[in-house]
């Protein structure tokens, strides 16, 4: 489904990513961790298309196309999903709005018709009660005066109701309570399935406790230091990040 | 000859057949107030990013000539706002009061013309309330209008009553044959305990020079209160200089919003004098520019008695090598303790070429009041914009979404669902996007 190839990418002239090579196949759950400033969030901010992020070198095959190619909003048509670290707040736009013409646009992009007012709303009442939020959050401004948790349900939420192939969650679990996570766990769970494919992104194992992942890599200095299974998320959370930069360091050296 | 000459011969042969009057001397004095103020320059103070000058290098016919005009109920229909159904409609043709095209439904509502009523039962309102605006707009425009007052109508709103009916006045400009200068002039008496709703809008026809100098004074009572509704969306070639300015001679409510998307040069000034305690004004403003438009917003809140209230927020959305001015002023004379008065003006430049000069002012000789001023200029959010994207939303579309988002805390301001409807399209067709 996607495969990135020594992407190298940089900001304002900052190299942040240096070679990340990573194979997702339909089904999969990948989990990336790491430190701060490792380059996590630039690589969800790549995959979705941030313009002010440079691809310097590399190449990332989605579904068979270049991604890097395409817009923001083709990349989505295609399937692809970022659950946003810090959601954006636009007063003035409703939730509900803004994701019925989310629907629609995504729909017209496969030269589908636009749901109609019942169609939609039958839809949203389904996903609704999926993620255990309230009709008045969506009627009012996107994501404003809305609490972190409320701000994460929202993405994944979204998610939900885009049905995308794959799903970049970008620490949706940072700044969430227990109950929050498991909320926002279980519609993670009720989305995967065989077809699609979810990277979550996290600087902590928690999440890990209830969306369990097919492989867990290390991102490090802008480089996937090291790939394995679940287990792998537990030995960082007993032992930190500092065993894996240290290997990482003498590696190097050596 | 030029407008200038014209407009003072038109003054002299005027005033020699005038049979005299309340009105004589009021024109009188604000022609000799034109006379020597001419028309504001760039040097004028409040002039200083809207230029009229030019304005005046063609002929026009005006209001005195009562230039002739086809205009019918028929083409009337083509510019109604929606709800005119219900509606009490005024309706001017080329500055004149047309009584054959207007509706008054409400038994609450005479219309007079200020001649008529400056003779009868309402002559010391007239007497007491016509001008009072000269003191503050003082520039030769202003002038020129009260210069030719008599033409102009007396609006009383009665004791007591709910008008259930809002008051729609329409300024309509004939320009299918010559240029045309309209000089429309109201005064509005709002009783003690009315209430009332006051919509104005503007229409041209005709490729002709249009140009509407306009002004409304309106005068409110103890607790009344009034909603006024402003809305400019008239044709690409017009220009209009339009002064609406309030009294709160008694404890009362203003709730006024000023909505600007169209016209060649549009200058609206909105001064309220708040002449009594406890009086409280809402005023909104959204302003959404395109092409080469130049809309302009000077506004005044003069808190003359203690414990008065204003609340200001305008808006403006600049596009292409459209120009908008903002200019608030808020004066706290030495009585005002107990003020409080805020006032925020925000703008989105849409394009390179698009620009805004905004200034608010405060003005305070009292030392317990609460104010406070600010104004910020910039673009769309590119965070905003790539979170829509990233849905799969277009950049297009995106852009529009954001554009009417910013514009919806003025729109959720126009009370009248029918007309905030109405700006509501008007604003996603400049998108060319029907908002879900």
């Amino acid at each position: 489904m996607l495969t990135i190839r020594n992407l190298h990418a940089s900001i304002e002239g900052e190299k942040i990513l240096k070679g990340i090579n990573l194979e997702i196949k339909p089904g999969e759950v990948h989990a990336i961790m790491g430190p701060n400033g490792s380059g996590k969030s630039t690589l969800a901010s790549v995959l979705a298309g941030r313009s002010d992020y440079k691809v310097t070198e590399g190449s990332v095959t989605y579904l068979g196309k270049n991604l890097l190619e395409l817009s923001p909003e083709k990349r989505a048509g295609e399937g692809l999903f970022l659950a946003f670290q810090y959601p954006v707040e636009i007063a003035g736009l409703t939730t509900t709005n803004f994701i019925k013409t989310a629907v629609n646009e995504i729909r017209k992009y496969h030269g589908k018709e636009p749901l109609d007012a019942v169609q939609f709303l039958r839809l949203m009442k389904e996903k609704m009660a999926l993620m255990n939020i309230d009709q008045s959050l969506l009627s009012r401004s996107l994501n404003e005066g809305f609490s972190g948790g409320e701000k994460k349900r929202n993405e994944i939420f979204q998610m939900a109701m885009l049905e995308p192939k794959l799903a970049i969650l970008d620490e949706t679990d940072s700044g969430l309570d227990i109950d929050a996570i498991r909320i926002v766990a279980n519609g993670v769970n009720k989305f995967r399935n065989k077809d699609n494919a979810v990277l979550l992104i996290t600087h902590y194992q928690r999440l890990l406790d209830y969306v369990i992942p097919d492989f867990v890599h290390v991102l490090y200095n802008g480089r996937i230091v090291r790939s394995g299974t679940k287990e792998l998320a537990l030995e960082l959370e007993e032992r930190g990040y500092d065993f894996i930069k240290n290997e990482v360091n003498e590696e190097q050296e050596a | 000859m030029n407008t200038i000459e014209n407009i003072t011969e038109r003054f002299q042969q005027l005033q020699s057949t005038n049979p005299g009057g309340l009105l004589k001397q009021l024109e009188q004095d604000a022609f000799n107030d034109f006379s020597k103020m001419g028309i504001p320059t760039a040097k004028h103070e409040e002039w200083k990013y809207t230029r009229i000058g030019s304005l005046f290098n063609q002929e026009y016919l005006f209001t005195p000539d009562r230039p002739k005009s086809s205009f019918s109920g028929k083409e009337l229909d083509a510019v109604r706002l929606p709800g005119y159904e219900q509606a009490n409609e005024l309706v001017f043709v080329n500055g004149m009061y047309s009584s054959s095209l207007s509706t008054i439904r409400s038994a609450e509502l005479v219309v007079l013309s200020l001649e008529h009523a400056s003779e009868n039962e309402y002559r010391d309102i007239v007497l007491t309330h016509l001008g009072n605006s000269s003191k503050y707009v003082k520039d030769g425009i202003h002038a020129l209008n009260t210069a030719f007052v008599h033409g102009g109508i007396f609006v009383h709103v009665k004791n007591s009553k709910v008008t259930e009916h809002p008051v729609y006045i329409y300024y309509i400009t004939d320009a299918r044959s010559v240029n045309i200068l309209s000089q429309p002039r109201n005064l509005v008496h709002i009783s003690e305990h009315a209430q009332v709703q006051l919509v104005e809008t503007y229409a041209t026809i005709g490729a002709a020079e249009s140009f509407t100098n306009q002004v409304m004074e309106i005068i409110v009572e103890k607790n009344a209160s009034v909603e006024y509704y402003k809305i400019q969306n008239d044709a690409d070639h017009t220009n209009q200089v339009s002064t609406t300015h309030f009294r709160q001679v008694g404890k009362s409510y203003i709730h006024a919003v000023t909505i600007s998307l169209n016209g060649r040069i549009v200058r609206n000034n909105l001064n309220i004098a708040m002449e009594a305690e406890r009086c409280e004004a809402h005023l909104y403003g959204l302003y959404f520019l395109n092409g080469y438009s130049h809309i302009d917003n000077h506004t005044v809140v003069d808190n003359i008695k203690p414990n008065c209230l204003s609340n200001e927020l305008y808006k403006g959305i600049i596009d292409d090598s459209a120009t908008a001015v903002f200019n608030g002023k808020i004066f706290v004379q030495p009585n005002a303790q107990k003020t409080n008065a805020y006032q925020s003006n925000k703008n989105i430049l849409l394009s390179d070429m698009a620009s805004v000069n905004t200034k608010p002012q405060l003005e305070i000789f009292a030392d317990d009041v609460k104010c406070s001023h600010g104004c910020t200029v910039g673009r769309l959010d590119e965070e905003g914009l790539f979170y829509l994207r990233s849905r799969g939303i277009n950049e297009k579309i995106a852009r529009s979404l954001l554009v009417h988002a910013f514009a919806v805390d003025i729109l959720e301001h126009i009370k009248p669902e029918v007309l905030r409807n109405y700006v509501d399209q008007l604003i996603s067709e400049r998108l060319e996007f029907d908002i879900a």
